[in-house]
Parts: structure tokens; sequence; C-alpha cells
């Protein structure tokens, strides 16, 4: 149950997590919000840009891309 | 009294307490508003991995760190190519067709016994302006609007915002700020309306007052013919790749100029402004060539067009006016150049160079016809059959190719047309936001040129 939590930014291109809690404040609280962003929401890193930032996430179905300062602010825990 | 007192700061302190809970409540009913969704979904919806698996295999090319950039390149320059070769026939083309019919008009003013001012105003200056901006805007851009919506539509664009996010990013923007800029070379006043798609109130505003250094449709061809004739005044012979290579040069120095500017921005007067990032990247879909068609045609090609001509024909009829009316021997157009002449010539142009930029504001397509109407004293626009016969006019007339370099880089970074302004002030319902979007790039304008013309000057090359 208490698998270790870290960082969105850490999580593995492929790989799956659950998030634990959303750090983000004001604006960009919101804006998570709005795409579904909430505690038990099952994110998966998708995919690089070619400079390395951002990173897309699949986000319910969408996919999203976030820039580090944003995913450092959500810490998520590992399901694969 | 005593107990009202206290009877109030106990309900303070209980707003107090229930507002600093505010912000979890909400976060619990965005949650169990998703679970429930959740819930429903996996009830109701079967998904087929099928398109899916579709998309990643083209975004393992489209983003990836080998294609991705090569790619976009490839794709843009297609993009130019096919707008600026598909629209010199149809240009060509309205534009016999337009002024063909300016003689029919002429026959009838005569016909009719109207006088030759009322001809001049409304035929020599309102309808060859008109004439003039819809013939050199409407093919451009009626190719390069429906290529760029295709791309839209496709879904491809979000990945290009994807790809240079992080270029964007050290200069405090919006990666989708290069899709707003992309849009600008088909016409500034549609970038500023595509900077809509940035739902960051700092980067959106960065990317609509940065918006105009990317040189428009109306702009193009003075700087293709510039870059021709600066070449040709630099070295005798010289062929078009170089000159073409010129022109990219131009284009490279406008994106620079938008980043170096939006940093500062970032740094000083939008400091502290709001400011979130999040990038969908859409399925892939095959455009619907119908609704393509509509969008790209009526709401932008047509929508443009439209503004263009709103501010065109008065000034076409103002230049009309100024070259025709005597004062002392001189049109008022030769006394303003004269006025003008210390300044122009500070920045390594001439007076009648910069009257034609300001009577050009409502639409850049008719700074050089103004030009060449001046400088061949001329009562109505006129264009030159050939690049050699403008090349002697502007010689005629001192220029060197401290000029046309001068011409080029001012055309680049000077004011927003007056449609682009009039599109800024209602985007962004702030005419400080409006006023400094003309007067920052006036300022870069001016301080570029003065710099190059005193440095050339110094160097002795004059």
């Amino acid at each position: 149950m208490s698998a270790a939590e870290f960082e969105l930014t850490r999580l593995p291109v492929g790989k799956r997590a659950e998030v634990v809690r959303v750090g983000s404040v004001g604006s960009m609280r919101n804006r998570l919000l709005d795409l579904g962003l909430v505690p038990s929401t099952v994110v998966e890193a998708v995919r690089k840009s070619p400079a390395g930032d951002p990173v897309a996430y699949k986000i319910r179905g969408a996919v999203i891309a976030l820039r580090s300062e944003e995913s450092r602010q959500i810490t998520v825990r590992s399901l694969d | 009294m005593a107990h009202l007192e206290a009877e109030f700061n106990r309900l303070l302190q209980l707003a107090q307490a229930e507002g600093s809970q505010m912000g979890t409540v909400r976060d619990r009913i965005v949650q169990t508003i998703y679970r429930e969704a959740q819930d429903i979904a996996e009830k109701a919806v079967k998904l087929k991995g099928k398109a899916e698996d579709v998309d990643r295999m083209i975004d393992n090319v489209v983003t990836s760190k080998i294609w991705g950039y090569p790619l976009m390149l490839a794709l843009l320059s297609v993009v130019f190519w096919l707008t600026i070769s598909g629209a010199n026939f149809p240009s060509a083309l309205l534009a016999e067709f337009l002024f063909g019919l300016q003689d029919q008009l002429t026959a009838l003013f005569q016909w009719a016994g109207a006088p030759d001012w009322l001809h001049g105003v409304l035929v020599l200056g309102m309808y060859r302006a008109l004439a003039w901006v819809v013939s050199v805007m409407l093919p451009p851009m009626a190719i390069f609007f429906p290529l760029f919506t295709f791309l839209e539509d496709l879904g491809y664009l979000p990945r290009v915002a994807f790809n240079l996010d992080k270029l964007f990013k050290k200069a405090g923007a919006h990666g989708k700020q290069i899709l707003t800029m992309c849009m600008g070379f088909g016409c500034n006043a549609a970038g500023v309306i595509a900077c809509r798609i940035i739902e960051s109130p700092r980067e959106r505003l960065i990317a609509i007052l940065t918006n105009n250094f990317v040189p428009c449709n109306g702009r193009f061809p003075t700087m293709i013919a510039m870059a021709a004739i600066f070449m040709g005044l630099l070295v005798s012979n010289y062929n078009s790749f170089t000159a073409s290579a010129l022109v990219a040069g131009v284009v490279v120095l406008g994106v620079s100029v938008t980043l170096a500017v939006s940093w500062i921005l970032s740094k000083t007067l939008l400091k502290g402004i709001p400011s979130t990032f999040t990038l969908e990247l859409p399925p892939y879909r095959i455009p619907k060539i119908g609704s393509l068609l509509i969008r790209s045609v009526f709401d932008r090609t047509l929508f443009v067009m439209m503004r263009a001509v709103v501010v065109a024909a008065p000034a076409g009829m103002v230049a009309w006016i100024l070259a025709n009316i005597q004062i002392g021997g001189l049109s008022i157009l030769a006394h303003l150049a004269g006025w003008l002449q210390g300044f122009g010539c500070a920045i390594g142009l001439d007076g009648f160079i910069v009257l034609a930029f300001l009577l050009g504001l409502p639409a850049n397509e008719i700074v050089v016809p103004i030009l060449i109407m001046s400088y061949l004293a001329e009562g109505a626009m006129v264009e030159l059959d050939s690049i050699e016969a403008l090349r002697e006019l502007l010689v005629n007339n001192g220029w060197t190719w401290l000029t046309a370099l001068n011409m080029m880089l001012f055309s680049l970074l000077h004011f927003p047309c007056a449609t682009t302004l009039l599109t800024i002030r209602k985007e962004t319902q702030s005419l400080k936001w409006t006023v400094l979007a003309a007067l920052i790039p006036t300022g870069i304008a001016i301080a570029v040129c003065f710099v190059v013309a005193q440095i050339v000057r110094g160097l002795g090359l004059f």
C-alpha cells in the first residue's frame, strides 16, 4: 500500500503512477483540476520533447504536456 | 455594545476559518465529480486501442530527437514555398483584372462629366489602393490559410509547440507562441487573434506584443524586392539564391528579436502576471476538407481581407490628396517629406521613405507604391514593370545598399499596421497595451536602423 512516493518529474517514460498530492497553487492548480488531475488519478508518462522538457502525460485518456516546474509540484506513487 | 463586538469577532473568525477551508472543499468536489464520471465511463465506454497505437507511432517520428526539428523546418518551408510561388500567377491575373476595371471606371467618370478631382480621389486614390491591396494580399492568404488550417486540423501544430517549448520557456514565453507566429506570416492581425490559444495571461500578452516581428504577407513582397535591390547595389552580379538567403536571414532576425523582446517583457513589464502551462496533444485526425475550406477562407482569409479593405480605401484617398494638392509649387507630400528628411537620414533612410511608412500605417502593402508615387512625383500609386526599373528609380533618388538594407530592417521591426493595432485593442481590451504594441517595435526599429547607419557611415563605407 505504501509504495514510495516521488515527484511526477521522475516518472520514467512508459511507466504509470497514481497521483497522491497536487502541490500547485493558484491558476495552475485550477488548470490541473480542470484536467482531472486529482488524488488517485492514474498518470502515464508518454513521451519527452526532443529538448527533454516538457513531458507528455496520459491523463484520463487525454495526452497533456507539462513543464518540469509544474510536474515537480505533483507527488505520485508508482503503479508498475 | 461590548457583546455585539464580541459576536462580530466570533462571526468574523468563523468566516475566516470557512474561507481557508474553501480550497480543500473545492478539491473534494472536483475529486468526487471525477470519481463519479470515471465510474460511469467505465460502465458505458469501450475503448479500442488501434487509433492510439497509430498516433504513438506518428508521434515517435514527429517528436523524435532526430526527425522532430528537420521535419518541422521542411513542412514550414513547403508551406512558404507553395504560398509564395503559388501566389505569383493569380496575383498577376487579379492585378490585370482590377486595374483593367479602373480604365472602365475612368471612362464612366468621363462619360458622366465628373470633375477631375472627384475622379482623382475616388478612382486614382481610393480604388487603386483597394485594387493594390486585394491583388497583393488575397492570393497568398487564400493559399497560406488553408494549408495552415490543414496542419492545424491534422493535429500536427501542437506537436510543433511541444518540440519548441523549451526554447520559448527560456524566453519566458509559451510554446504555442510559435503557432501564433506562423499565423503572423499570413497576417499579424490573424496572428494576434490566434493568441487566444494561449490560456496563460502573461504568455498570451507576450505573444500579442511580439507578433509583429514576424513579417506578414503585406511586407514579404517588400522584403523580397529590397533583398534583390540590396544585392544588386552591393555586387554587380548576384544570383537569386543569395537574395533568398538574405530574406531568410531577415526572418531569422525577426524570430531572434521576438525571443529577446519576450524575455525582456517577461522580466519587466509583465513580471508577476500569473502564468500556467499545459499543452494538449490531441489525437491525429484526417481533416474534413469542406469545413477546412469554409473556416480558412471565410473566417480567416476574407475576414482579414475585409479589415484591410476598410482601412486601405481611406489611406489611398489621403495619399492621393497629399500628392496632388500643391502649396508653393510643391505637393503637400513633398513638404512633409522635407520635414522628415533629417530624421530619415539619421536612420539611413530618407524623408519620403519615413512618410511612406507613416502613410502605409493602414496596410503595409501600400508602402512601396506610395514611395514610388512620391519619387516619380506622379499623381497616383504606380508599379514599375521590373525590379531593374525600380532599382534605377531608387538610385536616382539617392539610394545606396544601406538604404535598401535599412528599409528591410525598418519594415521588419516597425509599428504594426492599423488593422493589427485595432485587433490588439480588441483582444487585450486595453489602450495601454495597444500603445505599447506600437511604441516597442517602433523604438527598436529606429534604434537598430540608427546604429546600422552610424556603423556603416563610421566605417567610411559611404
